[in-house]
């Protein structure tokens, strides 16, 4: 096992920073190493265990946030919430088990280092857009905030953005503000079925701009929805809404009515649902374990047509969308170069795409993050080495380089 | 009064007339503006307490034509301030004696609707209403709406990451962003996003929203559109306190109920408001809360009885359900001509812009009736009271000797009050050069040095905006330095495996 250093508090964090970046000492940062496939593969001999800034260190219900350490089970923070009625309303997937680590063990640092969120994204945003602030060390070893308490503020610049998805490459997390809100009182679910993705995508479109509040949007094709526990022997496009009882009760109603018109449809009650729309988030069981994965994000009207174009240019293709077409998980048979050419060529301008799931060799030879025109890929980099000029942090778990 | 702001460079003076002749070379004459009284239009934004006309001001109309004249004030050290229209409340766009000022209003087109992808792409120089405006027709509407909608920019809107009395339920502008395309002082034009939902590698959009045009020039927008809400209804409530009124919207969210808007007014505001627009606002109430409840019918029906009800509890002394969408829009006109109103009452004022959790709203309300008190100034409030955004606005008289001042010192007393409470010094109108020397009250030196090193990684010379946000300025090269203490572990007990 790699050697490493476990801070318990800001102080010690700050200190096993100040010494790695004397002995120009690369760290590879960690919290329960639920996400150790995801990105590139860091290339540092030491390893820097953020499992012991654990704790919630202020919730306040009333005031909708709360304050925890980055090592803090997210299990844990969302325990306390639903014991409120509350949640973190980006509904954070857990990748655990598609990222080759255990399921159920990630840390809150983890989710907002990989900005992770899930179907309800599309109404209520992503981990980025829930952290109001937080505390670090960055790679200089300096301590630093920003951010604050309070949901609305545009004190300063908002590092907090820059924060989320930055896969531990600027700074270490030591202490993190959320907001959170209420969970919903009810929820269904409106399965329309046997769509092929075209009539699909535009099915969930009309959804999307009907002025039900969907919060959730999937296609899952034929394959894929033969593995969900919802299964209906084809094609399931769903829409989720939620809210209180009444309100639930009364949108179902019409969206029924207005997808009845292109199929048959179906309603799944609370329960059912929510079983569907974890399945949609934490994508392992839906598609098949010994395939490479990648995760697209794009316009969503563009999903069919790329997934099309991929169809015509890749073998073995299984797939599905979310977040109404804008998120398509694509599994695919295992390669030395995981079919990336044509990936992104299919992607093009329509969006990016993420290696997800690959052997560590092939993550290390392939551009697992998209590759960014010249001007922005050199504007990155003096961000990231404006927090970590010496490239301590995470080296190579974004781009190969410090 | 004296405000420090970077010390004019002879070497840009100097440069003028190089720079209007070079400009002039690709650009229209109208754009180039240099006579003194036109340039007296520019020289403040909405934040009046100070003015300074600019070197130049400079309309551009394309991306090409930006980048030329960023590229070539770079090459002849000249700074540059960006606009849109004006409407800034902290002075950011405040110009200074050796920039010019660059112009965002002629880029006023809505570029594209794209309905399948829920998201409009504009220039920056198109107001916050027009984008609504634009698709209102497919039931459509861009959420985040700043009471001064029918004129600032989208540009504007992103630089200051603007909010409105929505954003409680929708979001401030980064919460409404898909894509930003933005020019960065060397010239070099980066796209960021798109009409997908999550950005690829770091989230530069999100922090280049709100950076008060220190970062990039922005020159095109791509926005979220979202189905407008399918019914809305306000309550409008009377308390006798500001207890109680801090009590009922407590009680609201604590319910699980997050209205469309949540807003909050005292004592003079109400008068104010009422003698300018007869709204219907009670006036025997020390406060009133308007509560906007959207969705379909059914919903908005059933939550208006639960606030009610919870209303009552917090002993409102007056309550109205709007039963028309006249009536709602009446109880919305008070509050939309605050200022205004307050404009009536007091020749000048200056609008303040704290946040503070919702819960210290009484104590912060107590507090500030004292700051009045002391300062010798009427304060009246309009408040964000869902979301803890105060809008202090302070009254004082500029041709009184002194007033300005005490103005001012009364601004900063109350937002150190708001950061002293756990709150923040701007939740909306941004930094600017009005509250760019408290900083300091929120935040140490390693945090500021942290965002000037982030503003060195967009603009290494410090050429764009400065003098604003920052209330000290460094050098790139001297933020850069790394500090370096020995190899030795200085806890020998930090735990290793
Ligand atoms: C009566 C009134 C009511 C208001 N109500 C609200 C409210 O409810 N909520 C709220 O949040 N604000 C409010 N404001 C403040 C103001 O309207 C907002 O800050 C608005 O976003 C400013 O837009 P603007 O186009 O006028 O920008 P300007 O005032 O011209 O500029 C503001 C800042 O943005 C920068 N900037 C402008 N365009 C660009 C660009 N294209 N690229 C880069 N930087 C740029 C400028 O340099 C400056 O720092 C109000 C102001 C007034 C006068």
């Amino acid at each position: 096992m790699a050697q490493g250093l476990r801070p318990r508090d800001e102080g010690e964090l700050q200190a096993a920073l100040a010494w790695a970046l004397a002995e120009g000492q690369p760290l590879a940062l960690r919290g329960q190493g639920s996400k150790l496939g995801f990105g590139r593969p860091v290339a540092a001999g030491q390893v820097l265990d953020l499992s012991g800034l654990a704790g919630i260190v202020v919730y306040e219900p009333e005031e909708l946030v709360l304050t925890a350490g980055p090592g803090t089970p997210l299990s844990e923070i969302e325990g306390l919430l639903s014991q409120h009625r509350q949640q973190l309303a980006f509904e954070p997937a857990d990748y655990g088990a598609i990222s080759g680590g255990p399921a159920g063990r990630q840390t809150l640092g983890g989710v907002i280092a990989c900005n992770i969120s899930g179907p309800r994204r599309v109404k209520a945003g992503a981990a980025r857009d829930h952290l109001l602030g937080f505390k670090a060390v960055s790679g200089r070893a300096e301590a630093f905030k920003s951010g604050g308490r309070v949901v609305k503020n545009v004190t300063g610049y908002d590092l907090s953005k820059l924060m989320a998805g930055s896969h531990g490459t600027l700074a270490a997390l030591s202490e993190v503000t959320l907001k959170v809100l209420p969970a919903p009182e009810a929820t269904a679910t409106v399965l329309l079925l046997g769509q092929d993705d075209r009539a699909a995508i535009a099915a969930l479109a009309q959804a999307a701009g009907s002025p039900h509040e969907v919060s959730g949007l999937a296609h899952l094709p034929a394959a894929a929805a033969a593995r969900s526990q919802a299964a209906q022997g084809r094609a399931m496009t769903a829409v989720r809404l939620e809210g209180p009882t009444p309100s639930v009760r009364h949108r179902a109603d019409e969206l029924v009515k207005l997808l009845a018109r292109q199929g048959a449809t179906l309603l799944l009650d609370a329960q059912a649902s929510f079983g569907f729309w974890q399945e949609v988030r934490d994508v392992q069981s839906l598609l098949p374990a010994d395939r490479q994965l990648w995760r697209l994000s794009l316009a969503p009207g563009a999903g069919p047509a790329v997934v099309a174009e991929l169809a015509r240019r890749l073998p073995a293709l299984d797939y599905y969308y979310d977040w109404a077409g804008g998120l398509v998980w694509l599994a695919l048979p295992p390669t030395e170069d995981a079919w990336h050419p044509a990936v992104r060529g299919a992607v093009a301008s329509a969006g990016h795409a993420t290696l997800l799931r690959a052997e560590a060799g092939v993550r290390a030879a392939v551009p697992v993050f998209q590759p960014q025109p010249p001007a922005l890929a050199a504007l990155s980099q003096r961000v990231k080495a404006s927090f970590d000029p010496k490239g301590l942090l995470n080296p190579g778990r974004m781009h190969p380089g410090p | 009064m004296p405000l420090a702001m970077p010390e004019p460079e002879s070497r840009a003076l100097v440069n003028r007339g190089a720079l209007a002749d070079a400009l002039r070379r690709f650009l229209p004459a109208a754009a180039v503006i240099d006579d003194a009284p036109s340039l007296r239009a520019y020289e403040s934004d909405a934040f009046t307490l100070y003015r300074q006309p600019p070197m130049l001001a400079v309309l551009p109309q394309t991306t090409a034509q930006v980048a030329r004249i960023l590229r070539l004030c770079g090459e002849l050290g000249v700074k540059v301030v960006p606009r849109g229209a004006g409407t800034s409340l902290s002075g950011g766009a405040l110009p200074l004696a050796d920039g010019i000022i660059l112009g965002m209003a002629r880029f006023n087109r809505v570029l594209e609707v794209d309905y399948a992808n829920r998201c409009a792409v504009v220039q920056p120089g198109v107001t916050n209403l027009a984008i609504s405006q634009a698709v209102a027709a497919a039931g459509f509407h861009y959420a985040p709406d700043p009471s001064s909608q029918i004129a600032c920019t989208i540009g504007g809107n992103v630089a200051e990451n603007s909010g409105g009395v929505h954003c409680l339920k929708y979001g401030l502008t980064t919460n409404n962003l898909l894509g930003l395309e933005v020019v960065l002082m060397s010239g070099d034009v980066v796209r960021l996003g798109g009409k997908h939902l999550d950005p690829e590698g770091y989230d530069l959009m999100g922090v280049l929203t709100g950076s008060e045009g220190l970062l990039g020039v922005v020159t095109e927008v791509t926005v979220r559109i979202l189905p407008r809400p399918a019914s809305a209804r306000a309550l409008l409530i009377g308390f006798a306190g500001n207890e109680a009124a801090g009590d009922c919207v407590a009680r609201i969210i604590a319910a699980g109920i997050v209205p469309g808007g949540l807003e909050m007014m005292d004592r003079p505001a109400i008068h104010a408001a009422e003698a300018f627009c007869q709204a219907g606002y009670p006036l025997d109430a020390e406060a009133i809360l308007i509560c906007e409840l959207d969705g379909p019918p059914v919903e908005v029906d059933d939550l208006v009885v639960r606030v009610e009800a919870i209303a009552r509890a917090a002993g409102a002394v007056s309550l109205k359900a709007s039963a028309s969408e006249e009536e709602r829009l009446r109880f919305w006109a008070g509050r939309k001509a605050a200022f205004p109103a307050v404009g009536r009452i007091s020749p000048d004022y200056i609008c303040m812009d704290g946040t503070i959790p919702r819960k210290a709203l009484p104590q912060v309300l107590a507090r500030m009736a004292e700051l009045s008190a002391k300062h010798g100034l009427r304060v009246a409030n309009v408040f964000h009271a869902g979301d803890g955004n105060l809008h202090p606005l302070i009254l004082f008289d500029a041709n009184e000797p002194g007033e300005a001042e005490r103005a001012e010192a009364l601004g900063a007393d109350i937002l150190r009050l708001c950061v002293e409470v756990g709150g923040v010094l701007t939740g909306e109108h941004g930094v600017g050069v009005e509250k760019r020397d408290l900083m300091g009250t929120m935040f140490n030196e390693h945090d500021l040095d942290q965002q000037m090193r982030v503003k060195c990684a967009f603009d290494p010379d410090g050429r764009l905006n400065p003098g604003k946000v920052f209330p000290q300025l460094r050098r790139c090269a001297e933020l850069g330095r790394l500090h370096v203490s020995g190899g030795r572990l200085p806890f020998p007990d930090l735990p290793r495996f």
